[in-house]
Order: structure tokens, then C-alpha cells, then sequence
């Protein structure tokens, strides 16, 4: 165990302590619960700050707009560490920056890395992710929103479902059926396409939350060139498990959970019954004890993946883990946090802004939006089917119906 | 930075694991139960240098920290085998070092590092038990009886833990006024010994005792992570032999689900057993808090992962013929000893200032 950082990394830490102390007060308020809204004026100067300094989009190569640094996780973990203990804005997450770009980085043309990627990270264009489909949850490749070839045009007609942020995005990375003819995984393609494209409508789908976070998109003949087509035809699943990676590793944050869990401890001191604090009642102590135990494991296991990640080791169980383990755990941390808040919590004035007027509600919309998390980007019992086949090495179910 | 073990501590783990899978067998497993101990195996492991491995060279140990008696802990557990690792090689020697005169430590640690010397530890007083704990200290003699005393087998001394933790008491277990019960636990092998004293004569090592009780709660999370580790392999193992309706039972989804749980569970907390062993040695001033939290996590952790491992063996996990009952017993016995989880966290909770 040597946790003595390089002189390269002493030195990031030095300069996020000046860079905070000099800008941290530009930073726009920390929010939850997805990307609700548009980012504003004081998001997008942050953002830009963020990435003159390294400090965003900063492994991505300076000729598509980034900062041009060698990727290093250390250095992503040390920036997002120093971020989450001054309680700053770590910046623009959503699913263009943090899905779309490192694809196109992965498997994207020269010509659509320097048109998507430059505008992606400085939250100019923001995106959705077109995947699920009513009939097509965890068995994604059961899509079947499809695209005939047209006078150079994919003409796409279906349906997608749980679009996050689909009523303010541009643009949107696609799978649908361009291959009828070939197998199950071998005909999806992954497209790119404008949110303005005639033939397209958007309808919100209201949540448990009340937040307008989801949306179903609906396509009528919409008309995307071909060249949109990332990778090319029939090679949409491919694609898709490329982003798929990076969106396993995006929900399951453990800095998040730290700082969820010291969250979390100050309530507990804060809220009274009869004039005694919750922290200072066995019960109450001891429920909060042993989701920091599970907390603890959670923040060491990631600097342990970190190192292996650092080192260049592939990643197995470690990493398969993490997502069904971290969403499972934030969800029961945000448990404890409403129950803390008992009857007096129970007034819910949920709004469309960033963050919400009253802590209560706050705490409820999260607690909400992490079983959306439980769910969403493969469900906990996908997951669970990943951890043994992959992780343990355990055999498929047999197939019904293959086709 | 290196997160977990170097290459040295690797190879060490290989040597120590390879000399465990040559020398504890299921016959040598149910020889020791029997026996109360395994004096043979002990003897090999020492001459492996496993007794020295928190001794200082001066002392003819080889001067490493908490990061490797936990990975050797680990694999201790991960192969059940019955040592008296916790009381010999992890907390007489981090008494010694950390409370020990001069003196005593040129007089007892070689001896430790040979095998010659092994102790038998009863930390009641640190670890709210449920057993006895009366003991009265007059000058350099001790009176009382105290129960639950750990690896009572073959033990040449007594380290007894002395009301208040600013102190340990050494004694020779032949001492005059010195009555050791030996006590079969549910684990057997691991016994135990009940102690009474009557004035018996005894050394003082003055100073913070909680250290040694952090470092070998950090200790008996690494071996039930082992223990727990080995049973979650072996059940997934055992799933891809045994066929039932047709096929291997690891392709139902039920129970893949539950290993996808069990190892969901386990793999987070060998981080943690790592990182809480790292902060006894620097020492941080969070290693009381991690150390207690440790325990306790792999305490609850162990107990859900013996328990659904011994479901996917059905009804061979119940039975002794695969001998898992040894695995499951040395987790079950090692949530109860040095303070059972629920008092751990209310040590964690005092380390973190909340009372």
C-alpha cells in the first residue's frame, strides 16, 4: 500500500486549491436529480472556465476543444475529490459529455469529432439518449424503431421511452433497426440526429419525482443524412456498448456517497424529537453506523479500482459491481435521510429549478430519482445477471426464441 | 501510488497460500478440531516466519505492519486453518512493540518469532462481553477470573487486558495462582479458556491497549473476508458441477443472482479490510473508527455470505462431508470475538465523536 501521490499530482492538487480559492465562488449551485434544465449563462461561463483549466473535458484532445492532457484517472479522481469537499459544481454531467464524446472519441469519424465534440463539452449542444423502447427494456436489442435508406436518408419511424432530457436537448444519439434482415445485434446502427428534425415529437413523461425529467420521442418519417451513422450500419451494438461502459462507471460515484453520507450525519444531529437529536438515539445512530460502514467499503473500493485502472489491469468483478452496489447504497442513504425527516418532511413542493426551496423535499426528489437510478441504465437485476455470468463466470440462462 | 498489496506482499501471500493448501486438508481440519489446535502446522508457519511478521528485525521478525499480518489473516481464514495467528503473531508482538519495555521485548519477541512462546489473550475488558470480567490488579499481582480468552490452546502466556485500557498484563500461564479452563467454542478450531487468578504475578505493559484491540479487529475482518471469500468460490464452483432439471443449477437465474449478491457484497470489503490494516500502521487519526467499522461491516457482510453460499450446497452444505460447517463456524464465532458488531459500532461511534 503506497498512497503517496507523484510530484505531477501534488502539484494538480496545489493548483485546484488556488484555482478554488481564487474562482470557487463562480461556481453555479451544486443540484440533483439529473440535468432538469437547460444550462444557463453562469453553467456555460463555469464550464468554460472549467476547461481553460484542465479541470473539465480534460483529457479530451485540444483540436476538438479540450484540454489536451493524457488521460489519467488519478487525476480525474483528484480533481472530482477536491470538487465534492469545497461543495463546488464539478461542472456539466450530462449524457453528451459524459457518454456521447468519449465514444465518438473511441469509434467516431475525424469529420464528427470536430463538429460534436467541441460544442458537447462547452454545453452549447446537449443531448439525449435514444435506447429504450416500450417493448424494449433490458433486452435492448429487441429494438424496433427502424430506418429504411432513402436517397442518402435514414427515414425512421418508432418510438423511444425514458428520454432524459429530450425536451431541451439538440441532438440525440439513436440505436434503431437499420438491418431487418441481419440478427438481433447485428442490425441496430447508432445514429446521430438533430431534436429538430421534422417527424419527431416529444412528450413529457411525468415521474414519481414531479420533476419533467423523462420524455417518449416518437418519429414519423424523420429524415437523418447517412453519414450521421457513427462507426456504420449494422455496428450499433457495438457502438452502444462503448457508451455503455462509461455510463456504469457515471452512476456509480463514490465521492458521491462520502458526501451524501456527511449530509446524511449533519441531519441527524440537526433533527430533534422531544429535544433530543437522532444522532444522540441508539437506533437512529446505529442505522447511520452501518450504511457508513457500507460507505467506507464503497470509497476504498474505488481508490482500489482507481490503482488498477492507474496500472492498466483490466477491469473484472471490481468494476461490475459497482453499479448495482452504488445506486442500491445512495438509495438507502437518501432512505435513512427521509426517515430522519419523519412526519414534518412529508410537504413536497418539487420545481423544474436545479435545487429545491426546502431540504425535505430535496432529500425526497432524491430519494426518488435513486430508484430511477436502480433502474435505469441496466436494472439491478441486469446487473445481478452481469456480475454472475461476467464477474463469476457462471453459464447463460438458455435462450427462448433466439432470433 | 499503489492501492492494496505490493509485489513483495504478493509474493509472500503466494508462499504463505501455497504452504496452507499443501498442509491444511480436510483431515488435518477435523484432526486439529479434535485436538484443540494444530501445534505442527504453527511450527511450519513460523519457520515460514509468520509469528515475526509484525516482530522487528532487531528482534529477528521482519518489521512489516498491519497491511501484511491482515493479508496473511486473510489467507489464514480464506483456507480455515486452526493457528494461533491472532494472539501470537498479531497482538502479543503489537502489545510488545507498542507497550513493551526494552526489556521485554528482547526477552519475548524472539521467542514469539520462534514459535516457542504463544499467548493466549483475554481483552474482556475492552470488548463489552457478555461473559465475566472481574479483575482486581494489587501492585504486580492480579486477582479475578475473566472468560472467552483466545487461543488458549498450547498457550505458553497470558496477555490479559486490565479494566480501564491503560494497561495489559503478561504472565506466564504456569504462573503460581494462574487457573486456565479450556472452553470447545463453536469454532473448535479456534478454543478458548476461561481464567482465574489469585494473586498470580504478572508484568505490566502501561500505555493505550485500544491499539492492539483496533489492529486485531482489523485482523478478524481479514480473516472472515477470507473465510467468506473461500465459500463464495466454492459455491460458485460447486453450482457449475451439480445438475438438476437438465442443467448446472449456476444457470438458473436464482441462483446466479444470489453469488451476484454474495460477491457484490464481499468484493467492496477488501478495500476496506486493506485500507483500515494501512491506517493502524501510519497511524491516522481515523484508524480506531475504520478498524472498528471494519470488524463490523465484515461481521454482517461474512454472516449473509455463509449463510447463502451454504444454500447453493443445499443440503451438502449442512452436512460435515464437504466440511463447509468449518468455514461457516469460523465466521459465525468471529462476529462474537473481540466485540460483536453492534459494539464495534459504538466504538466507531465514540472515535467519530458522537456520544
Amino acid at each position: 500500500m503506497d498512497l503517496t501521490l507523484s510530484d505531477r499530482h501534488r502539484a494538480l492538487q496545489a493548483g485546484l486549491r488556488d484555482f478554488i480559492a481564487r474562482h470557487g465562488h463562480r461556481s453555479p449551485p451544486v443540484g440533483g436529480g439529473g440535468g432538469r434544465v437547460r444550462p444557463d449563462r453562469r453553467v456555460l461561463d463555469w464550464q468554460a472556465l472549467l476547461i481553460e483549466h484542465g479541470l473539465a473535458a480534460r483529457a479530451v484532445p485540444r483540436q476538438y476543444g479540450g484540454y489536451g492532457a493524457d488521460p489519467d484517472v488519478l487525476d480525474a479522481a483528484i480533481i472530482t475529490e477536491a470538487f465534492n469537499r469545497a461543495g463546488l459544481s464539478p461542472g456539466i454531467q450530462g449524457q453528451g459529455i459524459r457518454m456521447l464524446v468519449p465514444t465518438l472519441l473511441e469509434v467516431g469519424t475525424e469529420a464528427q469529432r470536430r463538429r460534436w465534440i467541441g460544442p458537447t463539452i462547452r454545453g452549447e449542444t446537449i443531448w439525449c439518449q435514444g435506447y429504450s423502447e416500450p417493448e424494449s427494456g433490458s433486452d435492448l436489442a429487441s429494438l424496433r424503431t427502424h430506418a429504411r435508406v432513402e436517397d442518402g436518408h435514414f427515414v425512421i419511424n418508432g418510438q423511444k421511452i425514458w428520454t432524459s432530457s429530450a425536451h431541451y436537448a439538440d441532438m440525440m444519439f439513436l440505436l434503431c433497426r437499420t438491418e431487418p434482415e441481419a440478427p438481433k445485434h447485428e442490425g441496430i446502427s447508432y445514429i446521430l440526429l438533430s431534436m429538430d428534425t421534422p417527424g419527431i415529437e416529444v412528450r413529457p413523461l411525468p415521474t414519481m419525482t414531479g420533476h419533467a425529467t423523462f420524455n417518449e420521442v416518437f418519429f414519423t418519417e424523420a429524415r437523418v443524412p447517412v453519414e450521421n451513422v457513427v462507426l456504420g450500419r449494422g455496428k450499433g451494438w457495438q457502438v452502444a456498448n462503448v457508451t455503455l461502459k462509461h455510463e456504469r462507471m457515471l452512476l456509480g460515484d463514490a465521492s458521491k456517497l462520502m458526501h451524501r453520507v456527511h449530509r446524511l450525519r449533519a441531519l441527524l444531529e440537526r433533527v430533534e424529537v422531544d429535544g433530543v437529536a437522532l444522532i444522540r438515539r441508539p437506533q437512529w445512530r446505529e442505522r447511520f453506523l452501518r450504511l457508513q460502514g457500507e460507505a467506507l467499503a464503497m470509497k476504498y473500493h474505488q481508490m482500489r479500482l482507481l490503482g488498477e485502472a492507474a496500472k492498466g489491469e483490466e477491469p473484472g468483478l471490481g468494476v461490475l459491481i459497482v453499479k448495482y452496489v452504488g445506486t442500491v447504497l445512495a438509495w438507502k442513504l437518501t432512505a435513512l435521510a427521509v426517515d430522519a425527516l419523519g412526519d414534518a418532511g412529508l410537504p413536497y413542493e418539487p420545481h423544474d429549478d436545479v435545487g429545491e426551496d426546502d431540504e425535505a423535499t430535496g432529500w425526497y426528489a432524491d430519494h426518488m430519482y435513486d430508484l430511477g437510478l436502480i433502474i435505469g441504465g441496466g436494472s439491478s437485476n441486469i446487473q445481478k445477471n452481469i456480475i454472475a455470468e461476467r464477474g463469476l463466470g457462471m453459464p447463460r440462462e438458455p435462450r427462448v426464441g433466439t432470433s | 501510488m499503489e492501492f492494496g498489496p505490493g509485489e513483495s506482499q504478493r509474493l509472500f501471500d503466494d508462499a504463505l497460500r501455497g504452504a496452507l493448501a499443501g498442509r491444511v486438508t480436510p483431515e488435518s481440519r477435523r484432526a486439529a478440531a479434535a485436538a484443540g489446535g494444530d501445534a505442527a502446522l504453527w511450527q511450519a508457519l513460523c519457520e515460514l516466519g509468520l509469528a515475526g511478521v509484525l516482530v522487528p528485525e532487531a528482534q529477528g521478525g521482519s518489521g512489516l505492519g498491519m497491511m501484511d499480518a491482515a493479508l496473511a489473516a486473510e489467507a489464514l481464514g480464506h483456507a480455515a486453518a486452526s493457528t494461533p495467528f491472532l494472539g501470537s503473531g498479531v497482538m502479543a508482538p503489537l502489545a510488545l512493540r507498542l507497550l513493551g519495555g526494552a526489556a521485554q521485548q528482547e526477552e519475548f519477541l524472539p521467542r514469539l518469532v520462534a514459535g516457542e512462546m504463544r499467548v493466549a489473550i483475554a481483552f474482556a475488558a475492552l470488548t463489552g462481553t457478555t461473559g465475566t470480567c472481574d479483575l482486581r490488579l494489587r501492585g504486580e499481582r492480579l486477582s479475578g477470573r475473566v472468560t472467552g480468552a483466545l487461543d488458549a490452546a498450547d498457550a505458553t502466556h497470558l496477555m490479559v487486558a486490565l479494566p480501564g485500557g491503560e494497561a495489559l498484563a503478561l504472565l506466564a500461564a504456569d504462573a503460581p495462582g494462574v487457573a486456565l479452563v479450556p472452553r470447545r467454542s463453536v469454532d473448535r478450531l479456534r478454543p478458548l479458556a476461561d481464567l482465574a487468578f489469585e494473586s498470580a504475578p504478572v508484568a505490566i505493559l502501561p500505555g493505550d491497549a485500544r491499539r492492539v484491540l483496533d489492529a486485531a479487529r482489523v485482523a478478524l475482518a481479514a480473516e472472515t473476508l477470507g473465510a467468506a471469500q473461500s465459500m463464495l468460490d466454492g459455491a460458485v464452483a460447486y453450482a457449475g458441477q451439480r445438475r438438476q432439471f437438465g442443467r448446472p443449477i449456476a444457470s438458473f437465474q436464482a441462483v446466479k443472482h444470489a453469488c451476484a449478491e454474495m460477491a457484490a457484497a464481499l468484493e467492496p470489503c477488501r478495500a476496506l479490510v486493506w485500507y483500515a490494516a494501512h491506517a493502524q500502521d501510519a497511524p491516522e487519526p481515523e484508524a480506531r473508527m475504520l478498524a472498528a467499522q471494519a470488524k463490523a461491516h465484515l461481521d454482517e457482510v461474512g454472516r449473509e455470505v455463509a449463510r447463502g453460499a451454504t444454500e447453493v450446497y443445499g443440503g451438502m452444505g449442512f452436512t460435515e462431508l464437504l466440511g463447509l460447517p468449518f468455514w461457516f463456524k469460523r465466521i459465525m464465532a468471529n462476529r462474537q470475538l473481540l466485540g460483536g458488531p453492534e459494539r464495534c459500532r459504538d466504538d466507531a461511534a465514540l472515535a467519530q465523536g458522537m456520544s
